[in-house]
């Protein structure tokens, strides 16, 4: 018993070291038989084992049957050396107690001896004994016994009577008594001896062990693999399956055993595997690998194989284990968590760039800011020394004074372009800028232009103007923005050009997305464009070269703003060029169509010519040409000469196309027929018809005082047109303007002599009066004062003022609210929202005021900031117009023009 | 400080010369150093003032003030700037006060003093008072007590120096009247 538990013990050591050996077991156990032993439909039988034998998974290892593998063999020699140590320990054991059991025997033996030597010393009768040692070995051995019974009965002797014959019958009865026993005791180990032989013999016949053992690990390794996503198999160095055990078999065992891969599946990745078992085969080196099968069998799966290859005794390949397991799922989330982390990064990436794109704007637009306040600080000086300037020029001058105030006045008026470009643009980023949409004639705006840009010609170019007969005589835009485009232009198209002719084509395109709208597409040509610029024409402060900038001059801007202002405008702007043949710049722009109905509405002097109409192809008319005339200079044409003096008619080369656009304005009955005169004479300079038609609205208001001076006026500018060149051209054109200008301003003074506006100036800061007053005074105004919005509102209550200039940011009750308060005032006619809002008003005056009509008082905000925000904010409280601060002459000399009639 | 010495000192210099000159020299040639005096006292307050720009004391609004000068009111820079000193001093006194009582400064009070003097510095085109009033006003509108404090002191600093500047700019022009010269007109 006390061996069999050793043991045990024994085993059950092994089979737990054994457990973390099991894969590589599984790989040995690939055998021939062991798999044709072991076919799928086996697998039921064994399961119930295994759950049955469960709880005593504690056998012995698995047997080996697997001889040709070094890892089967030294397997199997481990489980034969494990049993013969088994073998060996149990006969060790059974030597050990054999020897026990001698060593007793000798020991009683000894003793025996010893009590045979003490009674021969004490009864003196040791002849006796050689005699009886002599005779037979049997009697010798009596007397032993008798000696060993002798110890255990040297008590009886006490009590016997000494060497008597009971005494030594007695003795010789216990020892022999004790011989038996001892017999007895020998002959059971014997027994017992020859019975753990026979066992021995029994055990020594192990395989029925084994192959329960072996059976119990197949189920073993069932219970844990049953439910694995696992294929496993062994194929042989052709790569043909000698085993293969797979969770859910589709195949059966006749159509994989024997074949190969290749053979068996059909599909993506199948050769892959192929290759890499090759590969390990080859190799000898077990590796791992994820391969992405797409097969009929099973669709598309990715699986995890390994791939081992297995030796036999003489280590020599024999074919490969391999293992599989699907990792589908983890490779589609691996890929999808790789896909994010990828996405990751780059929304990382894209948030720091956007980041950074983002301070720059913003950098860029505080820049923009600063430039566009520069520039409209700058503008209101400028425009006053333009101004004064132009004033200057109408006094008696003499020659050499004029010259030079013309030049002063040119480069004025080049950097207040200038700077007018710079705001607008920074308006039309800011998205400030607002459209108007007025009625206009295309025609007569393209005429305009082309005409603006003859007068300042300096070059022999031809500038032509050819308008499509579809296009109708009136669309509603803003007009001025389109003119300034056109403007932008062609004033660079003259600019960069140095032969040939620059031109405005008008066309109506019809475009099917728009239903109503058309579009207008106006080109301008423009020769010699170095081609390579145009990427950057577009850009602000970018021009072609550095060469370009000195040779030409300029901001640059020009071109932003007109691509800006199409934008803005719903269109686009596009350019085509080609070197040393020209460029063409198209714009498109959607536009409406006025109805002809509502012609008169805004337009007095349009009513007239609605029935006089006589002639449409005047209106209509499409096509212009102006020829530069260099080196003739007729500044001073009388009336007289107008229709006799036609020296140009020789440098018209189609002089029939040109007829007038001029009926514009047909009002005038005379300058028609004079037109006319003309048109026969086969030669018209429509650039000073133009000019004519361009003030007669202006003269309009004395219509009813007479045709004469409107007639007089044209006639002279016509008759002067004839005469003159370019330069002539611009010099009477701003001799016109001026002229009307002066008109404007005599009336204007004597409207002031008659009633001297009453302006109040509501305004905390005491210098800011100081000097607001000052310059009143140098305006030749007078001003009264208000601290305070309250303090304003009394004032406005108790006498009535023809403007107010409002500090925005004020004590007590500020600008904002003041002008809240006063509106409200005019529209419901009395101080309710003022008194409400805490404002102390004596009702005595509340009637009286109710009583006087209501016009809207202009009021003027003084702002600290001229941001945009704040200049809505302004209007968006009802004010009318707003003054940044400091204020200067300038800025309040405009405003009072603009609001003081 | 230094500046405004050496001016004077210049100016007294230029009177004994001249003083010297008109006892020594016959009338045409003690009217020739007259406007020899004149032209270098005007160049050198075309000079100043032109520096007074170029240094960022004064800006356009400045010009636009002395259009306002005229025959009517021949010291009406004068009056506006001394009114604005004496602004500065009000003003500057008390956002110190308002700053002193640490713990609950009435921003709101600093606030609207600032304002007022932003609004008067721009109105004199005092630009570096502008430019740190409005450094001040953004200060106080983020309750940066510290910010506050320092621009105060700058502010304080800053029209003190113009004080002196234009105390000196002053004085010339009136040297260049004193002389019988004009005041010539400086183009910035």
């Amino acid at each position: 018993m006390v061996c069999e538990m050793e043991t045990d013990q024994i085993e059950e050591m092994d089979v737990e070291v054994l457990s973390s050996m099991w894969p590589e077991d599984v790989g040995t156990e690939a055998d021939k038989q062991f798999n044709v032993e072991k076919p799928a439909g086996d697998l039921d039988t064994l399961k119930e084992v295994t759950i049955e034998t469960r709880t005593i998974a504690d056998m012995t290892r698995l047997p080996n049957l697997l001889n040709s593998t070094h890892q089967g063999s030294s397997q199997l020699t481990n489980l034969v050396k494990q049993w013969e140590y088994m073998q060996d320990n149990a006969v060790r054991l059974l030597k050990e107690e054999l020897k026990n059991l001698d060593r007793q025997r000798e020991e009683a033996e000894a003793k025996e001896l010893k009590i045979i030597e003490e009674y021969k010393f004490e009864s003196n009768e040791p002849e006796n004994v050689p005699v009886l040692d002599e005779t037979s070995d049997l009697f010798r051995r009596f007397r032993q016994k008798k000696r060993d019974a002798l110890v255990d009965s040297k008590k009886i002797e006490i009590y016997e009577e000494f060497d008597t014959v009971a005494y030594w019958k007695q003795k010789a009865l216990s020892l022999e008594k004790m011989l038996e026993a001892s017999t007895e005791r020998e002959r059971r180990l014997m027994e017992k001896l020859s019975e753990s032989l026979k066992t021995m013999e029994s055990q020594s016949a192990p395989v029925q062990e084994l192959t329960q053992n072996l059976k119990r690990a197949e189920g073993f390794l069932h219970f844990i693999l049953q439910n694995a996503p696992i294929v496993m198999g062994h194929q042989d160095k052709d790569l043909r399956y000698l085993f293969i055990y797979n969770k859910y078999p589709s195949l059966r065992e006749q159509d994989i055993l024997g074949k190969t891969d290749v053979e068996i599946f059909h599909g993506g990745g199948v050769k892959e595997s192929e290759d890499f078992k090759r590969e390990v085969l080859e190799k000898g080196k077990a590796s791992k690998r994820e391969i992405t099968f797409t097969t009929d069998l099973f669709g598309s799966k990715t699986f995890l194989i390994y791939v081992e290859p297995v030796y036999n005794k003489a280590g020599e390949k024999i074919g490969i284990n391999y293992m599989g397991m699907e990792v589908t799922d983890q490779v589609v989330k691996r890929e999808k968590m790789a896909k994010l982390r990828e996405d990751n990064a780059v929304r990382k990436a894209m948030e720091s760039e956007l980041n950074k794109t983002i301070h720059i704007t913003e950098e860029t637009m505080r820049a923009k800011q600063m430039l566009a306040t520069m520039s409209h600080e700058i503008r209101s000086p400028l425009s006053g020394v333009v101004g004064m300037a132009e004033i200057l020029s109408t006094t008696k001058l003499d020659k050499e004074q004029r010259q030079l105030l013309n030049v002063m006045i040119s480069s004025g008026d080049l950097v207040l372009q200038l700077i007018n470009d710079i705001l607008d643009l920074s308006k039309v980023e800011s998205g400030v800028m607002r459209l108007e949409a007025t009625k206009f004639r295309p025609r007569e705006v393209v005429k305009h232009v082309l005409q603006t840009a003859a007068a300042s010609l300096k070059k022999s170019l031809t500038l032509e103007g050819n308008i499509a007969d579809d296009v109708p005589i009136e669309v509603v835009g803003d007009v001025l923005r389109i003119r300034q485009i056109l403007t932008n232009l062609i004033s660079n198209a003259i600019k960069f050009t140095h032969e040939g002719n620059v031109g405005i084509k008008l066309q109506v395109i019809s475009e099917p997305s728009f239903v109503r709208d058309n579009a207008l597409n106006a080109d301008t040509e423009e020769h010699e464009q170095n081609e390579n610029a145009l990427p950057c024409l577009f850009k602000k402060y970018m021009q072609a070269s550095a060469d370009h900038a000195r040779k030409y001059g300029g901001t640059g801007l020009g071109l932003a703003i007109c691509k800006q202002l199409v934008e803005l405008m719903g269109g686009q702007l596009t350019v085509t060029s080609r070197v040393s043949e020209g460029s063409t710049f198209t714009f498109i722009l959607p536009y409406k169509v006025g109805r002809s109905d509502d012609y008169s509405d805004d337009q007095d002097e349009f009513s007239d010519m609605a029935d006089q109409q006589s002639e449409p192809d005047d209106t209509a008319e499409g096509y212009f040409q102006f020829k530069p005339l260099l080196g003739s200079i007729y500044s001073n044409g009388g009336p007289g000469i107008s229709n006799d003096f036609l020296p140009h008619k020789v440098m018209l080369t189609s002089p029939i196309k040109l007829i007038n656009g001029f009926v514009a304005d047909p009002s005038n009955n005379t300058g028609q027929s004079e037109m006319l005169q003309l048109e026969n004479g086969g030669y018209m300079d429509e650039s000073k018809l133009e000019t004519s038609s361009g003030h007669c609205p202006e003269s309009a208001h004395q219509y009813e005082n007479g045709n004469g001076r409107c007639f007089s006026k044209e006639s002279e500018s016509c008759s002067s047109s004839q005469a003159s060149s370019e330069g002539g051209t611009l010099e009477m054109e701003s001799e016109l303007t001026v002229s009307s200008h002066r008109e404007e301003e005599k009336a204007e003074t004597e409207v002031k002599e008659t009633s001297k506006p009453k302006i109040l100036l509501v305004e905390d800061n005491k210098i800011n009066i100081m000097v607001a007053k000052s310059m009143m005074k140098q305006l030749g105004h007078t001003m009264d004062i208000a601290n305070n919005g309250v303090e304003a509102i009394t004032a406005i209550n108790s006498s009535s003022y023809d403007l107010v200039l409002m500090d925005v940011c004020m004590p007590v009750l500020d600008g904002l609210k003041a002008t809240r308060l006063i509106r409200s005032y005019e529209e419901t006619g009395n101080w309710n929202a003022a008194i409400e809002a805490g404002v102390d008003i004596s009702t005595s005056e509340n009637e009286q005021v109710c009583m006087r009509p209501t016009n809207r008082l202009p009021i003027i905000a003084m702002t600290a900031n001229t941001l945009a925000e704040s200049s809505e904010e302004c209007y968006a409280n009802g004010m009318d117009s707003f003054i940044s601060k400091p204020v200067t002459l300038q800025k309040l000399r405009e405003c009072l023009q603009q609001y003081l009639h | 400080m230094i500046c405004k010495n050496l001016f004077i000192g210049i100016a007294i210099s230029n009177k004994l010369y001249i003083f010297f000159f008109s006892l020594l020299l016959p009338s045409r040639r003690v009217e020739r150093a007259m406007d020899t005096l004149i032209a270098q006292l005007q160049r050198r307050f075309c000079d100043f003032t032109i520096s007074l720009y170029h240094q960022g004391f004064l800006d356009d609004q400045f010009t636009e003030l002395k259009k306002l000068q005229d025959e009517c009111s021949p010291d009406f820079v004068a009056e506006v700037v001394t009114l604005f000193f004496e602004d500065c001093e009000k003003l500057i006194s008390n956002m110190a006060r308002a700053l002193d009582q640490t713990g609950n400064v009435d921003f709101k009070l600093v606030g609207s003093s600032v304002h007022q003097l932003k609004g008067s510095s721009s109105s004199v085109g005092a630009k570096r008072v502008k430019g740190l009033c409005v450094t001040l006003k953004e200060c106080c509108d983020s309750q940066n007590y510290e910010g506050c404090v320092r621009c105060l002191q700058q502010v304080d600093i800053e029209y003190k120096t113009l004080k002196a500047k234009l105390q000196d700019l002053f004085n010339l022009e009136q040297q260049i009247v004193q002389a019988g010269g004009r005041i010539p007109q400086v183009d910035i």
